[in-house]
């Protein structure tokens, strides 16, 4: 199955009409991955016994004509536990872990009969910017695979970005959807914060992860976006806001739509390049009737000391479960209860994830609380008025997603600042709980740029609307990488 | 030189809610070992807490019972410890915005009344439990792990053993009238921690405080107290210092033994529950709560002794227990006098419970019946001697008193055109007891009576043969 | 502010993690590097700004007091690496042979 030339609504018209069935569509997306996933490295595990029986079931069954979904072959990432399906959050310590429940979004999911083909590759507990911290393997960018494909969800966007899959969730806590999504050249959406529920997300940091989908197309986004939303009994911090139809809007009218550029998104720290690709996009936006104008987010560059505070803070404290007691790895050679702990975690977990944790256990300490998680939840105040201020006048903030292209893979990993700094312009909108896109918007030096639209909390609608009249009036989108159609 | 202890106590208390504090999970006791838990009370990757609004409920009734003002913007916090009986490592708890606050509750300790202040109170889930084997394993059973509790912490204002003793019953005795608790330290679902501290008399310092945890018994913390302050006073008098440590009351020798001590205070790393969103407590809802608090003990006490004339102590004694109290009312409320009533239930009830070692809900005995059997003394019906029979057949087997007094054939005998040819037929059979009656021997009178009752096998209503009979004797 | 290792040696403790002394220079000359990248922040001025907690727009989330039964206990049982008669079974608090 080619899925460079096809969307959720094209693949659903051949499977209603029975000119594909859903397991020729499912062991095709299997193929895919046998061919592609090799070099690319985006599944962890994969489902395939259980999904051609899933398929062979639908066939039965037939797929319904009023639901878009049904039939159609996702990748999940593989913080989102499936019941009697792997999930290991890519880490030693789960790595033999078979979760008995599942996620709220797969439940939602399964009740829209899509098929989980696998489990994708990401940083270890989402911890990273590179998939690089997996504890099992590395995945390689779609478009060159000597780079990175972003993280933590690169196994999600690099999946979709090389055509194995045509969508995928991912989950996004400082940038975790949106900067592989920008890496890989492919639509991802980190929905406001309570708009999907997290019950069954791995928790990495409470207050800041969301799921989302990773798609070519804004329209399957939207799609996906709307299957997977809403109040959940489980999750507490769901919303019980309304939920529009996401693809309502997409009409390519965005005519004065205002639309901000903080000047600290266009600063020195951002490549000339990604710029000047920025920059080319918002001459489009004000061609398509937009206007656009420069405003300040004073405390953004206060983003990443505070989320590397708060993200490591709660992460310390969801990851004190993996005690190597109820599930997961326990170390062999243990003789009493400390030993239990202590080792079973020290060999389980991976560097990045010991050294949030540890500054994460540090900013919580009697002595460190005010100056360490304190300070930063009152920083993070100011940056979340910050938005505010900008969205009582207008309807959108737009910048780069990420300050560079896709680097190298090796480059950066044992550098954690550099590291932690990538993710400068994805940070503040999981601290705000906004939503927020990245899409294609250009290429510079055959790696694709991500540009970041970000909408005021629960005004998706807005963000999907000026996405895809971008979209429409731009080709970048159908550009595909080297697997494009021939595999 | 002179010492004044100061004594604080924490006791957490297990309400009796359906579910968990964050979990749907039953709250139930006695079940087998991890048959009462969900993927959120064991910690799985991915769970989220739900907080039950009776459990807030119930902390807001303690709360408003011992006089704390409620906080009105809440959150939950997690304390960070790792443990096998905590399986998240954290427990929700709520450190920076307890429910109560400022609240106190009277005590009464050699005819002396003394208010003692509560610092405040928080609600928290409980921990599992983790058995330690001589294997060299611990086991853990999960199923108490979520249930809910309440933090109670007194100001320093106890100031004696006497005075910890009398403030943990008194405040058994009005959580016991919320209704949310069995406080029943046996069982584990009352438990006192208790800090002692002694200090020279008019110092303006408290002493170092050792802790004592988890004492189980009320007379415990009554001696262990008792010890530690006297110890604490040899060690300050021969030169030591105290220092800060945990301390084991031991039954046997009425002794505490050094467990550990403490080396600085314990990094709990405590922030705010991201999971739960923060609540609001409305005046609406507090109003709500305090409406369904039954009456205190206090109150009920004042109406039994003014409204209902029940002396100042049978009243102290009805209202030391919920069951007692509302079993009481509730055979009033069946239309049996208010005092034979309490004289019933402190006497032969109280005594049937101590030698069967049952507690008043367990016996067979209803308000309905005993007030059914009382109405039928008051009413002549049956005899006090009879009355004993009906007793012990209600409050084991739970018949209904009237329909089994009168199968049994049990009623009085008080018709005199019934009684009265009986009495002329002893009369005449007794011709000897005539003439003493009349030779003023009154003695005589009674084996006459004896003579009818055996007669009627008891059943005769004494008061009116006694009455059928001098008039016959008279008409002689 | 610089952390030195000792204090780095006791974070460890508290997070139950060991390092090697390898690991320890490591972690502590990159830790330092984050608390100086973290010191930024006290340059802001937020004397009466309130703290940022939760970010969600639901609040007074609660859930009516009804009892849901359980997960089965042998679902529960299948991921734990030792369990016997029920129980979740771990070695002791005390290591037996330092008791002896």
């Amino acid at each position: 199955m080619n899925y460079f030339k096809h969307d959720f609504a094209s693949l659903h018209e051949l499977l209603v009409n029975k000119e594909l069935s859903v397991t020729d569509l499912t062991q095709q997306t299997f193929d895919n991955i046998e061919k592609r996933d090799q070099k690319i490295g985006a599944f962890l595990n994969l489902n395939k016994a259980a999904a051609l029986k899933q398929a062979a079931q639908l066939d039965q069954k037939g797929v319904a004509a009023d639901n878009l979904l049904s039939g159609i072959p996702l990748g999940i990432k593989d913080n989102i536990v499936t019941k009697d399906l792997k999930t290991t959050a890519a880490s030693k310590i789960l790595e033999n872990f078979n979760p008995i429940y599942d996620a709220t979004v797969i439940e939602k999911l399964n009740a829209l009969q899509t098929i989980t083909v696998g489990k994708t590759n990401m940083d270890e507990f989402a911890m990273g910017g590179s998939t690089e911290s997996s504890a099992f393997k590395l995945t390689k960018n779609a478009w060159d695979q000597t780079k990175v494909p972003g993280g933590s969800s690169g196994g999600s966007a690099a999946a979709v970005a090389s055509g194995e899959v045509i969508a995928a969730l991912g989950s996004d806590t400082g940038g975790s959807i949106r900067q592989p999504a920008a890496y890989n050249g492919i639509v991802g959406v980190k929905p406001t914060y309570g708009r999907v529920s997290r019950y069954g997300l791995i928790a990495f940091a409470s207050s800041l992860d969301q799921i989302g989908p990773l798609t070519r197309t804004v329209r399957d986004n939207a799609i996906l976006l709307n299957a997977i939303s809403g109040l959940d009994p489980h999750d507490s911090t769901s919303s019980s806001h309304a939920i529009p139809d996401f693809t309502a809007k997409l009409d390519g009218n965005i005519k004065g739509m205002k639309i901000a550029i903080p000047k600290e998104y266009m600063g020195e720290g951002v490549d000339s390049e990604v710029r000047e690709g920025i920059k080319n996009a918002i001459a489009v936006f004000e061609k398509l009737g937009a206007t656009v104008d420069e405003v300040s987010l004073p405390h953004s560059k206060y983003g990443v000391p505070v989320y590397y505070i708060i993200a490591s803070s709660e992460a310390s404290s969801n990851l004190q479960r993996f005690d190597g007691i109820r599930y997961g790895h326990r170390a062999a050679d243990v003789k009493n209860l400390e030993d239990v702990y202590v080792k079973s975690r020290s060999e389980g977990f991976g560097d990045e994830v010991k050294r949030r944790i540890m500054l994460g256990t540090f900013s919580l300490s009697a002595g460190t609380y005010d100056a360490f998680f304190k300070k930063a939840a009152q920083v993070r105040t100011l940056i979340c008025r910050d938005f505010a201020n900008v969205f009582n006048d207008y309807d959108l903030v737009l910048g780069p997603t990420s300050p560079t292209t896709a680097f190298g893979i090796g480059e950066d990993i044992n550098d954690p600042i550099t590291m932690y700094m990538n993710d400068i312009l994805t940070i503040p909108v999981n601290l705000a709980g906004l939503p927020g896109m990245s899409l294609p918007a250009g290429f510079a030096k055959g790696l694709p740029i991500g540009m970041q639209l970000i909408a005021n909390r629960f005004d998706e609608e807005t963000m999907y609307r000026a996405g895809y009249a971008f979209e429409q009036a731009t080709d970048f989108h159908k550009e595909v990488p080297t697997f494009g159609g021939q595999d | 030189m002179n010492f004044e202890t100061t004594i604080g106590l924490e006791v957490h208390i297990e309400m009796k809610t359906k579910s968990k504090a964050f979990s749907p999970a039953p709250v139930k006791y006695g079940v087998e070992q991890n048959t009462n838990t969900n993927v959120v009370d064991w910690g799985f990757p991915g769970v989220l807490p739900t907080v039950n609004k009776g459990a807030l409920e119930y902390g807001m009734r303690a709360a408003l019972a011992l006089n704390c003002e409620i906080t009105k913007d809440i959150h939950f916090d997690r304390k960070n410890y790792f443990y096998p009986d905590n399986p998240k490592a954290y427990q929700i708890t709520q450190s920076q915005t307890p429910i109560g606050r400022n609240g106190w509750l009277e005590i009464e300790v050699d005819g002396k009344k003394k208010k003692i202040g509560i610092e405040e109170m928080h609600v928290e889930e409980d921990a599992g439990k983790n058995t330690h084997s001589p294997d060299g394993y611990s086991y853990v059973d999960l199923n108490r792990q979520g249930t809910p509790l309440i933090e109670i912490v007194s100001k320093p204002d106890i100031t004696s053993a006497d005075e910890a003793y009398a403030y943990l019953v008194r405040l058994r005795q009005i959580i016991q009238f919320t209704g949310i608790s069995d406080v029943k330290m046996e069982e584990g679902s009352m438990r006192a921690d208790v800090n002692v501290s002694v200090r020279p008399i008019g110092s303006d310092k408290f002493g170092t405080k050792t802790e004592m945890k988890n004492l189980n018994s009320f007379e415990h913390v009554r001696k262990g107290t008792h010890y530690e302050a006297k110890r604490q006073q040899r060690v300050l008098l021969s030169g030591g210092k105290i220092q800060q440590e945990t301390r084991r009351f031991d039954e046997p020798t009425g002794e505490t033994i050094l467990m550990r001590v403490k080396e600085g205070a314990s990094d709990y790393r405590y922030f705010p529950e991201p999971d739960i969103p923060p609540i609001r407590i409305s005046d609406d809802w507090i109003e709500e709560v305090r409406a369904s608090i039954p009456e205190m003990p206090d109150k009920r006490r004042e109406k039994y002794v003014s409204s209902w004339g029940i002396p100042e102590y049978d009243a102290g004694v009805l209202t030391q227990t919920k069951e007692m109290s509302d079993f009481f009312e509730a055979t009033v409320a069946e239309g049996a006098d208010a005092k034979l009533a309490a004289n019933w239930l402190m006497g032969e009830v109280n005594a049937y419970m101590n030698a069967n070692k049952l507690e008043l809900l367990e016996t067979k005995l209803t308000p309905e019946n005993l007030a059914g059997m009382i109405k039928l003394i008051e009413d002549g019906t049956i005899s006090s001697k009879i009355a004993k029979k009906v007793f012990k057949e209600i409050i084991s087997n739970g018949s209904e008193p009237k329909a089994w007094v009168e199968a049994k054939g049990l009623v009085q005998l008080s018709d005199p055109a019934v009684l009265e040819p009986l009495i002329e037929t002893v009369l005449n059979n007794n011709e000897k007891s005539i003439e003493d009656f009349k030779n003023g021997k009154g003695r005589a009178i009674g084996f006459l009576v004896g003579q009818i009752m055996k007669e009627t096998h008891g059943k005769a209503n004494p008061k009116i043969v006694n009455k059928l009979l001098m008039d016959s004797l008279k008409k002689r | 502010m610089a952390i030195s290792a000792g204090e780095v040696k006791h974070v460890a403790g508290l997070a139950k993690l060991a390092f090697t002394d390898e690991e320890l220079q490591k972690f502590t000359g990159q830790m330092d590097d984050i608390i100086g990248m973290v010191q930024q922040l006290s340059e802001v001025d937020t004397d009466g700004i309130p703290v940022t907690t939760h970010i969600t727009d639901s609040t007074s989330v609660m859930r009516e007091d009804i009892a849901v039964s359980g997960t089965s206990r042998e679902e529960l049982m299948r991921n734990v690496p030792q369990h016997q008669d029920g129980y979740i079974k771990v070695p002791a608090i005390i290591d037996e042979s330092e008791e002896a």
